[in-house]
């Protein structure tokens, strides 16, 4: 296991720039539900991923369309990544009837399970099982899919992530282990609660996992380790962890300011912004900055747009409560 | 008549009968392959399926449960086994947060078409940690269906039923009737969810029973005919989809009811039917509501304190008596 710091070019210029073009689109997402939250008309909380969207874009890209994504309460990256609209998003996020969800999930159980993204979760590290019997449903069908956790560092202390850990290994399922390790558990550093440097990859040894650290930033860095790794799971060579070092933008939720992270931190990091990072990557390839700020332009329309079609949607009829508690679509529990 | 199987039988041959039917339903479990279960509850699957459809697990029940899961959401039928019912406390979430709720939050996106079967109840000496009668534990939570069966006909057709259902369903085996018998089912026998069946008609009493309470509950029976005592006994079968119908109907016709739960008082499911039927059928009653549930206490170790904590024959036949007379 070792820190990867070089990225070797595997894609071109217009890719990289399709690539760009969802990050930004999840970027102004993110920016749109904080203001829209801020506005009052998102309720309950949110966790936004604006910082994380190299780990997202650059994972899903690497998979197939039928390959299965789980992720936790901060999924809407991984939501959009997989083929949800602003627009669902948004709208489930502002309780209305055309939301992903119907308005029954929230921001944090984002699902789109027709793109193969099998949900958000809300209890830390508890997906990490559920993603393991996906790899091991595509094991037993005999398919080629690939299940794929996504999880932040605090889950990395979690019993789940142990127990999965170790059945996967076992089994060797076709499901990869991406961790977005954000250095922080909540509030807490999360090095001031973990035994190990690499809460993800320095556990995946005991397991007998392959493990890789990467700069989740680096959106073709992301790829690059994914497609490697997907490849192995897909020959029948088991899982792998993969480590990806990224940053959140805002706090933990939208209650918390973060001024718990030092300033000289949030300022590093911040000089790591993925979008940066792949704005560098792209004019390095040769390509004009008209076309990138196009691709900027062109997502603050789609969410110009999108704010305002969800803004629009009805609410749900106070009756779907009781509806789709089972498969017959109803919620009897008796006669 | 055929010959009689036993009730630990009758869980291999539902288990059998479905993974033949249905070569999407996979077993997993500790110690359910080659060792055929610690109970003798899977025997014979490994043999006849191999370990494809029978897969050892760990002792892990986050990732026995959470992985049935996840493969029940992705086309197989999984059928897991938490060996003592005592741990899904260990995989609570699972039952609590995940399971039940798929579907719902998801706004109907996720079907979950899995079994979680585990050996429930006491009687057989094995402690606080090892005899619970855990149903109130899953009844608590909406979103999961929940069988019971007291006898071996009921084991096999409600585990068809169970393997069958696009809901999550938890499968209660109990453990003191493993060694009871009873008839065989029939080829394609199949007893619906949420059907209560009428075990012993009678005029004065309705005892309502699930489980080991069932054979608790007709031994009283029989024995207060020497007092001139009727006692119909139902057998639940299942607490969720839960019949009421069947419950007040009967109550229409004795006017008195006792609940016969294995779990303890303080949140049994008895609670639950007393409270509808209270609501529902108060104007049926001549007499308050009994209940005859484990004490409110852990379970102890030694038979003569197990059998004060849990219903017995006498308890039910002392509570029966002192109704009748109300």
């Amino acid at each position: 296991m070792t820190v990867s710091e070089d990225t070797s070019v595997t894609v071109d210029a217009g890719r990289l720039l399709e690539w760009y073009e969802q990050m930004a689109l999840i970027r102004q997402t993110e920016k749109a539900a904080y203001d829209l939250f801020m506005s009052g008309l998102v309720k309950g909380t949110t966790h936004l991923a604006a910082g994380h969207e190299a780990v997202a874009v650059g994972a899903s890209a690497a998979l197939n369309e039928d390959d299965y994504v789980f992720a936790t309460y901060r999924g809407h990256h991984h939501a959009m990544a997989r083929g949800a609209t602003p627009a669902e998003c948004l709208a489930e996020l502002m309780s209305k009837a055309t939301g992903l969800c119907k308005a029954k999930g929230g921001s944090m159980h984002l699902t789109k399970a027709d793109k193969g993204m099998l949900g958000s979760y809300a209890i830390v590290g508890s997906h990490l099982p559920i993603a393991a019997g996906a790899a091991w449903s595509a094991k037993l069908r005999g398919t080629q899919q690939v299940a794929v956790a996504f999880f932040g560092d605090g889950a990395t202390n979690i019993g789940a992530f142990h127990e999965t850990l170790n059945m996967a290994a076992v089994w060797k399922l076709p499901v990869l282990f991406v961790c977005e390790n954000n250095l922080y558990m909540e509030y807490t550093p999360i090095s001031a609660v973990t035994s190990v440097a690499h809460p993800a990859a320095d556990r995946a040894v005991s397991y007998g996992l392959p493990a890789e650290i990467i700069d989740g930033n680096d959106v073709i860095k992301v790829y690059d380790t994914m497609t490697d790794a997907v490849d192995q799971a897909r020959a029948g060579e088991g899982p792998t962890v993969i480590e990806a070092l990224t940053y959140r933008h805002y706090g933990h939720s939208r209650a918390d300011p973060a001024k718990y992270r030092p300033a000289d931190e949030v300022e590093h990091w911040m000089q790591r912004d993925p979008l940066l990072v792949a704005r560098e990557r792209l004019t390095s390839l040769g390509v004009d900055a008209a076309d990138i700020d196009a691709a900027d332009a062109r997502a603050a329309d789609v969410i110009k747009a999108a704010v305002q079609e969800a803004k629009d949607a009805p609410y749900p009829d106070p009756a779907t409560a009781l509806t789709d508690v089972w498969a017959d679509g109803g919620a009897a529990w008796r006669n | 008549m055929a010959e009689l199987i036993t009730y630990r039988e009758a869980v291999s041959e539902g288990l059998a009968r479905e993974m033949r039917r249905d070569s999407r339903v996979v077993c997993l479990g500790e110690d359910i392959g080659a060792a055929e279960g610690v109970f003798k509850t899977t025997t014979g699957l490994f043999t006849e399926f191999g370990p494809e459809r029978v897969w050892d697990t760990p002792i892990s029940e986050q990732a026995i449960v959470g992985a049935a899961l996840g493969a029940a959401m992705t086309g197989i039928r999984p059928v897991a086994e938490i060996m003592f019912s005592d741990f899904i406390a260990c995989c609570y979430d699972y039952l609590a947060n995940e399971i039940p709720k798929m579907r719902y939050m998801t706004g109907g996106q996720v079907t979950v078409p899995l079994v979680i079967r585990t050996a429930n109840g006491g009687g057989l000496g094995f402690g606080a940690q090892h005899s619970q009668a855990v149903e109130n534990w899953v009844f608590t939570v909406p979103g999961l269906k929940i069988a019971a069966p007291s006898t071996p006909a009921d084991v096999v057709g409600l585990m068809a039923s169970a393997v069958r259902s696009d809901d999550p369903v938890v499968f209660f085996e109990h453990k003191g009737l493993l060694a009871s018998k009873g008839e065989p089912a029939p080829e394609e026998h199949v007893v619906p969810l949420g059907e209560a069946s009428v075990v012993r008609s009678g005029n004065d009493v309705t005892v309502v029973a699930l489980a080991s309470t069932v054979p608790t509950a007709l031994s009283a029976a029989e024995q207060l005919i020497t007092e001139d005592i009727s006692v119909e006994v139902i057998d639940l079968r299942c607490l969720v989809p839960l019949d009421v119908k069947t419950v007040l109907s009967s109550v229409e016709r004795t006017s008195h009811l006792i609940l016969v739960e294995e779990n303890p008082y303080q949140g049994g499911w008895g609670a639950t039917v007393a409270s509808i039927v209270a609501d529902e059928g108060f104007e049926l009653l001549d007499a308050p509501i009994r209940r005859v549930a484990a004490e409110c206490v852990p379970l102890p170790f030694a038979d003569a304190l197990e059998d004060e904590v849990i219903p017995t024959v006498e308890k039910v036949v002392e509570a029966v008596r002192r109704l009748a007379a109300f």
